[in-house]
């Protein structure tokens, strides 16, 4: 933490009631933010709260893409939601398993995994499927082109819907790879592992990156609004990974930034401004300017952690949520 | 903020067993009691009987390699997303089963409790419980080395399915079981009938109770040495001649046949600290593979309290767990259980830990 009291804005935030339910993600529709909590519902919150059941049990992942959210469940089903709390099932596993990672592609398609298989479903409503070697854990689409990126152990594999019989390619890393995000400018894939490191490819030519000294397994990241940087937590600290050169991070150290007592837990890009937002594990909130490290306190330790955070398109509001189920809407 | 306390974490207890020594009917049994504690059960693909139970959930029992070189750090990959899928739903369950199939090995379970920094913070493993069929046990020791891993690693053993045998095949079998794994509570049973309490909140890794469970863990030997003389000399002479020299005053291996063994060592000479760090932590790094499981009581020199330890392969845990009584006698105890055990070179490195 930096020595001068950091400036607060705790006192202009919007408390939300979300029960005791774990806020598992939250999301922006438009102006009405969407609180998705552990089990069955999702919260909309504009000038109303409005709780809708989206779920039959507990739900697992979501993603948005500014106009509808895609929600995974253990109910087996995939479930798209739009701002007026109207939904639908997009997809029911036929066997009830759990639908573990959902992802949206810029043209429209959607995709989600259960057990080893990974689908697609393409904007014109054809289905496709993947199967993987083993349990496939983090999903996510190439910024060009229509291609999905899909972690799974030991390494990640790039598959092509829509090219029926083309080889999937495969990025090998001995290891159980967790997540997987790719640079906004398609160039660079980095996977959250088992342990408390980040592997990367430059996908030109599958060169190696590794990203490590974290304290515990990385569970977030956010890449910044130019994607210059890769925010993650992790660590006592905010970790910028740099992604602006034609190397990425090969050969060159993180951006440390602020540092705490508790460690930072969820991680989100301002999609604007060289802002990051920053949820620790003692339940503080804080806004984190890259440039010199100046703080603003969004939310005060409390000891509840911090479990999701979310910008609005613009910029000019927060929303966050914790493991108990304490969620809040900031307005900058 | 402290991590949440043992207290506030959910329980998780592993039923393991060779295929159709009576885990199903356990679990079964512990879902059908009338206890009103609610539980999710992990159970693998492959099970074939009905559970009767809201919150099942199907695991693919995938067992990851981290990726730090060390051939025994393994992981559940399924656990550690469905306990991290199932805290979604906290607040409907107490505490959680996981039922692993009849091949499996349970390091990677337990591992992935001590590894796995999330599935720890909300998460307890309480015990590993293994059935284990009476008529048929005896037989699976010899061909079936992951029905060895199952008896060796557990903390509550049920001798399932007692009607099938006679008395001395069952004293048999027990002293068998017991020439393995010297300290897990061991059951008989029939039907696999048993008061949960014998096998749910053991808190068998709690360092807290640590060998409470057994105090006399070591007197075993003793205890069993005159019922089990005659077999032990016949298993020790037909099978394996080379290795008569192991059978130690106070060693447990009754069975010289075994490759999967148990090593006890006490003394009563107070234990230098910067000595047995090194060497336990040494031994581990070397034969931690080899090394199913270890706990231990120690007596460090100028120390008030005991120290207590306990592993799983290369994974160590150990604290301080409260001063020694006036009327305790001040022993050090330690006991590894594995499989081709360095059993002199353990016991030359223990002594050599003597303040």
């Amino acid at each position: 933490m930096s020595d001068t009291p950091a400036h607060s804005l705790a006192d202009r935030t919007r408390l939300v009631t979300a029960g005791a339910k774990p806020v598992v993600g939250v999301h922006f529709l438009g102006s009405t933010a969407v609180f998705v909590l552990g089990e069955e519902e999702l919260l909309f919150v504009d000038e109303a709260e409005r709780r809708v059941p989206v779920h039959g049990g507990g739900i697992l992942a979501s993603t948005c893409d500014g106009g509808r959210i895609i929600t995974g469940g253990d109910d087996g089903r995939v479930v798209e939601s739009v701002s007026d709390g109207e939904h639908r099932v997009l997809a029911t596993d036929e066997k009830k398993r759990w639908i573990d990672n959902v992802a949206i592609g810029t043209d429209g398609a959607i995709a989600w995994s259960s057990g080893k298989t990974a689908y697609v479903r393409t904007k014109k409503g054809e289905l496709r499927k993947f199967e993987a070697a083993s349990t496939v854990a983090g999903l996510c689409f190439l910024p060009k082109g229509f291609r999905l990126a899909i972690a799974h152990y030991n390494g990640a594999t790039l598959w092509f819907p829509n090219a029926a019989g083309a080889q999937p390619e495969r990025l090998e890393w001995k290891g159980s790879h967790l997540g997987v995000t790719v640079s906004p400018d398609g160039k660079f894939l980095v996977t959250t592992m088992q342990e408390p490191t980040l592997h990367g490819w430059r996908l030109v030519d599958a060169k190696h990156m590794r990203m490590s000294g974290y304290s515990a397994r990385v569970r977030s990241l956010s890449w910044s609004a130019e994607g210059e940087f890769l925010a993650t937590s992790g660590s006592e600290q905010l970790i910028l990974w740099p992604f602006d050169g034609k190397d990425g991070p090969m050969g060159r150290q993180p951006t440390i930034l602020a540092r705490a007592e508790s460690r930072v837990v969820v991680v989100a890009c301002h999609p604007r401004q060289p802002v990051v937002a920053v949820g620790y594990a003692d339940g503080a909130v804080r806004l984190v300017r890259v440039e010199d490290d100046a703080l603003i306190v969004a939310r005060e330790a409390d000891g509840q952690p911090v479990s999701a955070l979310g910008w609005n398109e613009t910029g000019q509001a927060l929303a966050f949520g914790t493991e108990s189920g304490d969620a809040a809407l900031l307005a900058l | 903020m402290p991590a949440p306390d043992s207290a506030s974490k959910i329980p998780v207890t592993v039923l393991t067993g060779y295929l159709g020594a009576g885990k199903t009917t356990l679990l079964n049994r512990i879902l059908s009691e009338p206890h009103g504690k609610k539980f999710a059960v992990i159970v693998n693909e492959f099970g074939e009987i009905g559970i009767d139970n809201d919150l099942v959930v199907n695991a693919d029992e995938e067992v990851f390699e981290m990726n730090n070189g060390c051939i025994c750090c393994t992981v559940r990959g399924d656990l550690v997303r469905i306990i991290d899928g199932l805290m979604r739903r906290k607040g409907k369950f107490d505490a959680i089963i996981v039922e692993t199939t009849g091949l499996a090995d349970p390091a990677p379970v337990a591992q992935t409790f001590f590894m796995d920094e999330a599935v720890g913070a909300k998460t307890k493993l309480d015990a590993v419980v293994t059935v284990a069929d009476a008529k048929w046990l005896a037989d699976r020791l010899k061909d079936a080395p992951e029905a060895k891993n199952q008896i060796a690693f557990a903390d509550v053993i049920l001798v399932n399915k007692t009607d099938l045998v006679t008395p001395e095949e069952l004293g048999e079998l027990e002293a068998r079981i017991r020439g393995l794994n010297p300290y897990a509570r061991l059951h008989r049973t029939q039907r696999a009938r048993i008061d949960i309490n014998e096998v749910l909140g053991r808190n068998a890794f709690d360092l807290d109770r640590i060998l409470d469970i057994e105090p006399s863990f070591l007197d075993f030997d003793e205890h069993h040495h005159d019922h089990d003389h005659d077999h032990d000399h016949h298993h020790g002479h037909n099978h394996d001649h080379g290795h008569g020299h192991h059978h130690h005053g106070n060693g447990l291996k009754h069975y010289h046949d075994e490759e999967m063994q148990s090593v006890s060592i006490k003394t009563d000479k107070p234990l230098s600290p910067d000595k047995f760090f090194p060497w336990i932590q040494d031994l581990v790094a070397k034969d931690g593979p080899n090394i199913l499981r270890c706990k231990g009581i120690l007596s460090f020199k100028d120390d008030a309290e005991r120290f207590v330890f306990q592993g799983v392969h290369m994974i160590l845990d150990g604290d301080h767990q409260r001063p020694w009584r006036a009327d305790e006698k001040r022993d050090s105890r330690i006991v590894f259980i594995g499989r081709n055990l360095p059993e002199d070179k353990i016991r030359q490195g223990f002594e050599s830990c003597v303040a």
